[in-house]
């Protein structure tokens, strides 16, 4: 990779950028809404409970998985345009 | 056709088919043994990751444990799958562009130190051997009840059934037979879900059936059930938690644990590229949530389900006569899971929280003199569609997938053990000349010591079959992922830095756990009583494993910083897994 080391460095930056957006979303659908601000949500109402109750048990599963397939397509791309994808 | 036979059929159906398919893609070579040849699609594998993720843990265990906790637990569900996130982010197309067979050959290599890889050895082992005790006991309950047998000698069955199971096959094998799992259980799971679902809300999808109208009563299903819950003495189904540090721990630490069980880690291996293991990381999760999103409608209809069947009248009238139980207690009864003691001679049973001091003046009113019936939480799903009055072909379907769940993860999992130490320990150490043969010869002895400490710590278990398995998350959490993660993100961690670490975070956690749950798991040695007023802050053993990984990320940054760094061609090595370009098979030097 000595060969590409710029575009390297920018496409290593890209990937934690990437990374660190996402998990930002993870934290907060599961550490925040489900536990922590649980209870500055409870004033929304869902089927019985709160809204933080269904982050708890729903909520925060979908959107682990939206958040991986997103990386995933958001990666494939950026491996692309540095030139890193697999041949 | 009585119940017995029923059940023989769906289990005995359910094996033939899985031995077939071993059978049909036995394994040849010792690449193919580890790893499949590298040809595995993604979406395949996420069913396959599925199947050897899901344990009885999950299917047997998870959703009895948020019955009994509701909100509180939680934390399982966003544990084991919020764990994928940062496995297909952070581990998973990495080590698939390093390209070996195993978890401790990549820290070996990153940290250019055979003594590193010595310590991810015993690390994989503890935390793999904790997680099978948790297999053991729960395909241990399933085995005692579709066989209708004492718990214990359900458990022996069970050892011998994963043994055979285990060394039949090898990874090959074990890939397409979990295909096959993965669908046996997760039509086991849904179909009595769905049933119970459309029986208590006319809704058939039992995750918004959980949020809609309770039928009978009219009132939202979860509304009447923390009514009927407090009726009795117990918490609010939704209640919040006092604790919340423990519950974000928890939850972490299972989350990390997920990313750092080499189990799931060498699932990632065999995906022929790079980009396909972001994917695979993304379609695990698709076929995991199948089933996590059913678990918590699955868990608050049981409770309101159960609490119905022994209140029929409503819990403000008489609970029903001992004698007039349904069928399914007393099955359960033989297998000592369900316990009933009459302790006000009344002849009816007394289902209550009496550890509810406030609710004590109810209980005395009533003529109440103690909580009669002990209902084992392991049981709850297995004894779901039996508890809704579900036909029988439903309840023989729950056994197969029961045991299909904690099957395919045992197998899994003595996987990882056996070739850590066969490829790991004897030929990366003791032994390098060892043959073929030998290898494989090593990997199904280590297999079998692997089964005989887990039933015999299984026979008495720190805790239900998903605590027991939480706590394995704690281990890997605290050990391998850190290694793992800085292996790949840190180019300054070196072979001291990450060998300390390790260690640190293994020793902390494991003496923390072993205070509490006994040394070495064995009954009657924990130095504490395992409550809350006990634990440091308010942190649960089950949780610690969240603190230890953060003893071992301080530790190895600390030592990594004072001593030398790592030479240019590691440095060069890390680089290089970085950028998926350059990617070939799986491969054994």
């Amino acid at each position: 990779m000595s060969g590409h080391s710029y575009d390297a460095e920018n496409y290593w930056k890209a990937n934690l950028r990437l990374i660190f957006g996402s998990l930002i979303i993870w934290a907060l659908v599961s550490y925040g809404f489900a536990i922590l601000l649980r209870p500055m949500l409870a004033g929304i109402p869902v089927g019985g409970t709160d809204l933080g109750f269904w982050f708890a048990q729903q909520g925060s599963i979908l959107v682990f998985m939206v958040l991986i397939f997103f990386y995933a397509w958001r990666m494939n791309k950026i491996d692309e345009k540095f030139g890193v994808h697999e041949e | 056709m009585s119940q017995f036979a029923i059940n023989l059929i769906f289990v005995g159906g359910s094996f033939l088919l899985y031995i077939a398919i071993a059978v049909w893609a036995k394994a040849g070579s010792t690449s193919d043994f580890y790893v499949a040849g590298g040809g595995v699609h993604p979406v395949t594998n996420g069913m396959a990751i599925g199947a050897d993720w899901m344990s009885a843990a999950s299917f047997i265990s998870m959703a009895g444990l948020i019955a009994a906790g509701g909100y509180a637990n939680s934390t399982f569900l966003m544990g084991w799958t919020g764990g994928y996130v940062l496995l297909a982010m952070l581990l998973a197309p990495y080590l698939r562009k390093f390209g070996k067979f195993t978890v401790p050959e990549f820290i070996g290599d990153r940290y250019y130190s055979p003594n590193a890889r010595l310590i991810a050895v015993v690390c994989l082992i503890v935390a793999s051997v904790t997680y099978v005790i948790g297999q053991m006991a729960g395909a241990g309950v399933a085995f005692s009840r579709f066989l209708e047998v004492e718990a214990t000698n359900g458990l022996m069955i069970a050892a011998v059934v994963v043994f055979i199971y285990a060394v039949l096959g090898g990874m090959k094998g074990i890939t397409y037979t979990q295909v096959a799992q993965y669908c046996v259980l997760i039509v086991a799971y849904t179909i009595p879900a769905v049933f119970i679902s459309l029986q208590l809300t006319g809704n058939p999808i039992p995750m918004f059936g959980m949020f809609s109208t309770h039928a009978e009563s009219g009132l939202p299903l979860l509304e009447k059930l923390n009514q009927v819950v407090t009726d009795l003495g117990f918490r609010e189904y939704t209640a919040d938690v006092d604790n919340k540090l423990n519950m974000v721990l928890f939850t972490l630490s299972l989350m990390i644990g997920t990313a750092g069980l080499p189990h799931v880690i060498i699932r990632f291996f065999t995906v022929p590229k790079v980009s396909d293991a972001r994917w695979s990381g993304g379609w695990a999760l698709v076929f995991i949530a199948l089933l996590y999103l059913t678990a918590p409608a699955v868990a608050s209809m049981a409770r309101l389900n159960l609490m119905t069947t022994i209140y029929p009248e409503g819990t403000q009238a008489q609970p029903i006569e001992y004698e007039a139980r349904p069928a399914w207690i007393a099955t359960w009864e033989e297998t000592g899971l369900i316990t009933y003691e009459d302790k006000n001679n009344d002849g009816r049973i007394q289902l209550y929280n009496d550890a509810n001091a406030d609710f004590a003046g109810t209980a005395a009113d009533r003529g109440w003199a103690g909580n009669e019936l002990s209902v084992n939480n392991d049981i709850l799903v297995l004894a779901n569609p039996e508890i809704a009055n579900l036909p029988g072909w439903v309840i023989g379907l729950i056994a197969a997938g029961g045991l299909a769940a904690a099957l395919s993860t045992a197998a899994g999992l003595l996987l990882a053990i056996s070739s850590a130490v066969s490829h790991d320990l004897i030929k990366g150490r003791l032994n390098p000349n060892i043959s073929d043969k030998g290898e494989l010869l090593a990997a199904r002895i280590s297999m079998a010591v692997a089964i005989v400490v887990a039933t015999w710590l299984g026979a008495n278990p720190p805790g239900f079959a998903a605590q027991v398995v939480a706590l394995a998350f704690g281990i890997a959490a605290a050990s391998l992922f850190p290694a793992l993660m800085m292996g790949i993100f840190s180019k300054r961690v070196n072979n001291i830095g990450a060998s300390l670490g390790m260690l640190s975070g293994l020793l902390f956690t494991l003496v923390y756990i072993f205070v509490y749950k006994g040394w070495f798991f064995i009954p009657g040695t924990n130095n504490l009583p395992d409550t809350a007023e006990y634990w440091l802050l308010g942190i649960s053993p089950l949780s610690i494993g969240a603190v230890g990984a953060l003893v071992n990320f301080a530790v190895a940054f600390g030592v990594s910083k004072v001593t030398a760094e790592p030479p240019v061609e590691i440095q060069e090595l890390v680089e290089s897994v970085r950028y998926p370009r350059g990617a070939g098979g799986a491969q054994d030097h």
